[in-house]
């Protein structure tokens, strides 16, 4: 039996629906293994970096239901703490990113608790907040180089052994990591625990009526999301060599709400698809530069009123799958 | 990202040439903030300037094909990062320019090493960029903040301002000027009466002026930057600062800020800038050429950098004669060549990237004063070549020996 | 004077006085934020920008018309108030029956398009604009030297923020609206144009933030972004208050300027983020804000 895919309500699994979504991630990682041979391979590390970052940002808003207006805490301090472990203390990159990831899940969770107490804007701004606090700390902290950040941050040897400098090999590396943490969400998405998010979504009071802890269940998905957004932060920051003030500031985590959204909320490869989208656009837009910010708003005004499936949602509709 | 222009139609002349021209194609690439804070003094002017330049060169030199396009980094080091690496590697970009915004320069300037490609730096600031984080890739034009820094402070205390007062921006740009600026004011012989830092992007600075105010310093120095030193000027003027005797010294303003401020309340502001349109014939007649392509808006000495930049370069992969593979040795060739261009004059680029030039001290015109639109400067005093900019030996530059 | 942990009772009073004026500012966009969402539920992320639109046209009327400060002051906020309401009418009502996230989405978006535009036609640096004369100057109070613009500014955002407030507090218009939002269905019953209503507050709300932004525009930097600095602070100054609620929003402006007024001369590193801390204070004991209805 078929059912019409709407991002923002649960659907039943079906058959049709694992298809559909098997055949869209075959197309992904098609798509991702001949990209570097057709284009450059540093703008598509880049995009994955933010792929991931939006895919983390979607399984909060698109599957639990809360939206954070300050995720670029978590991408930042990552990215950060990455570039500074690998340049200052000498740490493969593997190990490298692993400091980052971990900063970034214990300021989610720090952040979290503080957060989830509340619902809906709420939440919306105490993230903001939080995040705001937390550009102030970086622009004034030594160590983040504040203006200029951390910059000349060293490719390194993965494992000791394997030099990152080659951008071909890098690629890889990333695309590892990039697939990895795609996978993981769409393991959380579709397991029990995703189960029971998504009817936290739906009604939480009834999900509470039921039973369900709920406020442990939305603080651990949004030390996940944190998690798997410095894991894109401090892969980021070893692929691109540099961590600077614009990862933590609020900007950026406007922008991977927009990506999201232009992508589709809620649903499995519409962050990947708005991330590439928006960087697409930054990049080949630039010489009308003065309108960059124009556009951007644009595209946010036209998604809300006309397309807020997103690119993916609309797509879904149309074919009546679930991507 | 391209705005490609080709220059090329000196093809035609390069047919009657023959063996004897050689052909050298150079491709540029301009990077600057064409559409967030500092638009007005790098932005689309730079890119004006780079037409400019390329023009005036290729007239003269008929066989010389230049291929012009620009970008956006939009203030961010990781688009300013990205973009370079794609110029460099994939457009086959032999030149980068400008680059307003210290961080981006410092990682483009990382770029240009690794991919042996040249950088000039006009528009941004750090003087680190010929100190301690210096390559054989980097050149720095226009000027640095040890320039402002010493110029201002050093030039003020001559002419009589010898306590001070500092505002600063809390940020390591602003403490780098501010402790820059209090070496040069205590080496010249004046004293520094007090400092406050304010937070970066602060709207009101009314308790910062008030403490200025009753410190009693002759000069209060400003060490801070575009909205935050536009704010600061604003705000004293309403707190009769200047009025009430004592100035402000701007340790970095540009003739952009000076116009969004207006006359009547930034006359009496002293600055540092090494390049002013209105100084002599010369930069006068090449304002009214740049303004064709930028109605309404003023050169600031950014411009300037980056028209004299390219035409160093330009002179330097004619001497080459169009290889420009190495960009080391581009830039080993641009240090060799003594610099003549319109703008600057005569000067010379040290070994550690550093173009000197003279500097000059600048006060804001009165009101009353000001005899046209962009009247905007009294030159107070001109700081010679030698003494403008951070001696070699203090830069802790790598390729410096020693 | 008499001396008070440490600082002498001339430089307290000083900065107490500033930051009531600083409050103003805060006082006067944070009520018209509380006003578009308490009675539209939207949370209104242009307010900055049109704060912004507000000093501009400030500036465009003297450069076109001659017109100088006082005429602007009544002029600007008309003018802007008509943009709010061709926004409200072409873009804001299809999102009522949504998630008030999307509100914020599309507002977000707008305050992109405003200052983009703005850049792109004035450039980044700012434009002048200074003090009218009727109002330069200042006089000495013994304590500090306070400029009479200053003192205007306190004096205009007290008369504009209690008028607004009685309005809506204690008038017969100002109760239609409060019924409005509670049961616009009834209320229509009772024959009341309640989407006339709705267009008009929140052209209201922005003319407020226009009306600030004229009284901004002499003493900071008219530029394009001079709203986006501005808002987040005003953000957390409205949930601290409570959104939804006019007199919290007032007495919270006020406050929070003096308290960052205060940070400012104490511990000045940390003026920045004193309002976001105790945002986040208050959110956690008292979740509806000070003076906030349960949310």
């Amino acid at each position: 039996m078929e059912r019409v895919a709407d991002p923002l309500a649960v659907g039943k699994p079906s058959a049709l629906r694992t298809q559909s979504e098997t055949i869209g991630f075959l197309i992904m990682v098609a798509a991702l293994v001949i990209g570097p041979f057709v284009t450059y391979p540093l703008f598509l590390m880049q995009a994955m970096c933010f792929a991931l970052f939006a895919c983390a940002f979607n399984l909060l808003i698109g599957y639990v239901g809360l939206l954070s207006f300050g995720h670029a805490l978590y991408f930042g301090w990552a990215s950060y703490l990455s570039a500074y472990a690998a340049k200052a203390w000498g740490l493969t990159p593997e190990l490298a990113i692993l400091t980052g990831t971990v900063t970034a899940a214990v300021c989610g969770l720090v952040a979290g608790s503080l957060a989830i107490r509340r619902q809906g804007i709420y939440f919306a701004m105490i993230t903001l907040a939080l995040a705001q606090m937390m550009y102030f700390f970086a622009l004034q902290a030594k160590f983040t180089g504040g203006e200029d950040g951390i910059q000349a941050v060293p490719r390194g040897h993965l494992f000791g052994l394997i030099d990152l400098r080659n951008d071909m090999v890098m690629y890889v590396v990333v695309l590892v990591i990039f697939l990895a943490g795609f996978g993981f969400i769409h393991r959380i998405i579709h397991s029990p625990f995703g189960e029971v998010l998504k009817a936290i979504r739906e009604n939480e009071s009834r999900a509470i009526s039921l039973g369900y802890k709920t406020d442990r269940y939305k603080l651990v998905a949004f030390v996940l999301s944190a998690t798997l957004a410095g894991v894109a932060g401090a892969t980021k920051a070893i692929v691109l060599q540099l961590a600077s003030l614009t990862d933590v500031n609020w900007p950026m985590s406007g922008e991977v709400v927009l990506m999201t959204l232009v992508g589709g909320l809620g649903t499995i490869f519409g962050p990947v698809v708005g991330a590439f989208v928006i960087l697409v656009m930054q990049f080949k837009l630039a010489p009308i530069g003065e309108w960059v910010l124009v556009i951007q708003g644009v595209i946010f005004v036209t998604c809300v009123l006309l397309f807020r499936r997103g690119v993916v949602g609309e797509i879904a509709n149309k074919l009546r799958i679930r991507l | 990202m391209r705005k490609t222009l080709g220059l090329a139609a000196l093809a035609a002349v390069l047919a009657c040439g023959g063996a004897s021209a050689q052909q050298v194609n150079v491709k540029i690439g301009v990077l600057s903030d064409m559409s967030s804070l500092y638009a007005d003094i790098g932005g689309p002017g730079s890119v004006a300037a780079a037409k400019m330049a390329i023009a005036d060169f290729t007239k003269d030199h008929p066989d010389v094909k230049v291929e012009l396009i620009s970008g956006d980094h939009q203030n961010k080091p990781d688009i300013g990062s990205q973009i370079a690496n794609q110029w460099y590697d994939v457009d086959k970009v032999d030149l980068i320019i400008d680059v307003p915004n210290s961080g981006v320069a410092l990682a483009v300037s990382q770029v240009a090493n690794q991919k042996n490609k040249v950088f000039i730096v006009s528009g941004a600031a750090a003087s680190d960029i010929t100190g301690p984080k210096c390559n054989a890739n980097t050149i720095h034009w226009t000027y640095d903040t040890w320039m402002l820094a010493n110029g201002t402070g050093t030039a003020i205390v001559k002419t009589g301002g010898d306590s001070w007062f500092f505002l600063t921006a809390d940020y390591a740009f602003g403490h780098a000027l501010e402790r820059d600026t209090m070496a040069a004011v205590e080496k010249a012989g004046g004293k520094v009466l007090g400092k406050v830092r304010h937070p970066l992007n602060t709207n009101d600075f009314s308790s910062f002026l008030l403490q200025a105010q009753s410190s009693k310093a002759k000069v209060i120095g400003l060490a801070n930057a575009g909205g935050d030193t536009i704010n600061s000027i604003k705000q004293a003027a309403e707190f009769g600062i200047v009025k009430g005797g004592q100035s402000l010294a701007g340790l970095l303003v540009f003739a952009s800020d000076v116009a969004a401020l207006g006359l009547p309340t930034a006359q009496g502001l002293v600055l540092t800038e090494t390049w002013y349109w209105d100084m002599n014939d010369t930069n006068r007649a090449w304002t009214k050429r740049w303004q064709q392509e930028r109605q309404g808006k003023w050169p600031t000495m950014i411009h300037a950098g980056v028209y004299a930049g390219i035409t160093h370069y330009l002179k330097a992969a004619v001497a080459l004669k169009g290889n420009l593979s190495d960009g080391k040795a581009v830039v080993a060739q641009m240090k060799s060549m003594p610099t003549d261009d319109p703008l600057f004059g005569k000067g010379t680029i040290r070994p550690d990237g550093r173009k000197v030039h003279p500097a000059y001290l600048l006060e804001v015109k009165k009101p009353a004063d000001s005899k046209y639109p962009g009247d905007f400067y009294n030159i107070r005093a001109t700081i010679p070549a030698d003494e403008a900019f951070r001696p070699l030996k203090e830069g802790n530059c790598p390729l410096v020996s020693g | 004077m008499f001396e008070m942990f440490g600082i002498s009772s001339q430089a307290l009073f000083g900065q107490l006085l500033i930051g009531l004026i600083n409050g103003s500012f805060y006082a006067l966009l944070s009520l018209g934020l509380a006003v578009i969402f308490g009675m539209l539920n939207i949370i209104n992320f242009s307010h900055g920008a049109q704060y912004m639109m507000g000093a501009f046209a400030a500036y465009l009327i003297l450069q076109y018309s001659g017109l100088g400060y006082w005429p602007a002051l009544i002029i600007a906020p008309i003018l802007v108030g008509i943009t709010g309401v061709i926004v409200e009418r072409l873009f804001l009502q299809w999102l009522y029956k949504l998630d008030h996230l999307y509100g914020l989405l599309l507002t977000f978006g707008l305050a992109l398009i405003f200052e983009g535009v703005a850049r792109n036609y004035f450039g980044s640096a700012g434009l002048p604009y200074t003090v009218p004369e009727s109002l330069q100057g200042g006089r000495n109070l013994g304590f500090m030297f306070l400029p009479n613009y200053r003192a205007w500014v306190i004096g205009g955002s007290l008369v504009v923020c209690f008028g607004t407030w009685f309005v809506i507090e204690r008038t017969r218009l100002g109760a239609y609206l409060r019924a409005a939002t509670e049961n616009p269905t009834l209320v229509r019953a009772f024959g009341i144009n309640v989407p006339r209503m709705i267009t008009l507050t929140y052209g209201f709300g922005v003319a407020l933030a226009a009306f600030a932004g004229v009284m901004a525009a002499p003493i900071y930097n008219v530029s394009p972004q001079m709203g986006s600095e501005l808002i987040i602070v005003v953000f957390a100054v409205v949930v601290i208050g409570g959104m939804g609620s006019i007199l919290g929003a007032i007495i919270t402006g006020f406050g929070l300027g003096v308290i960052e007024g205060l940070t400012k001369y104490f511990f000045p590193e940390a003026s920045n983020t004193v309002i976001f801390v105790i945002m986040a204070i208050v959110l956690l004991v008292r979740p509806a804000g000070l003076f906030g209805r349960r949310a």
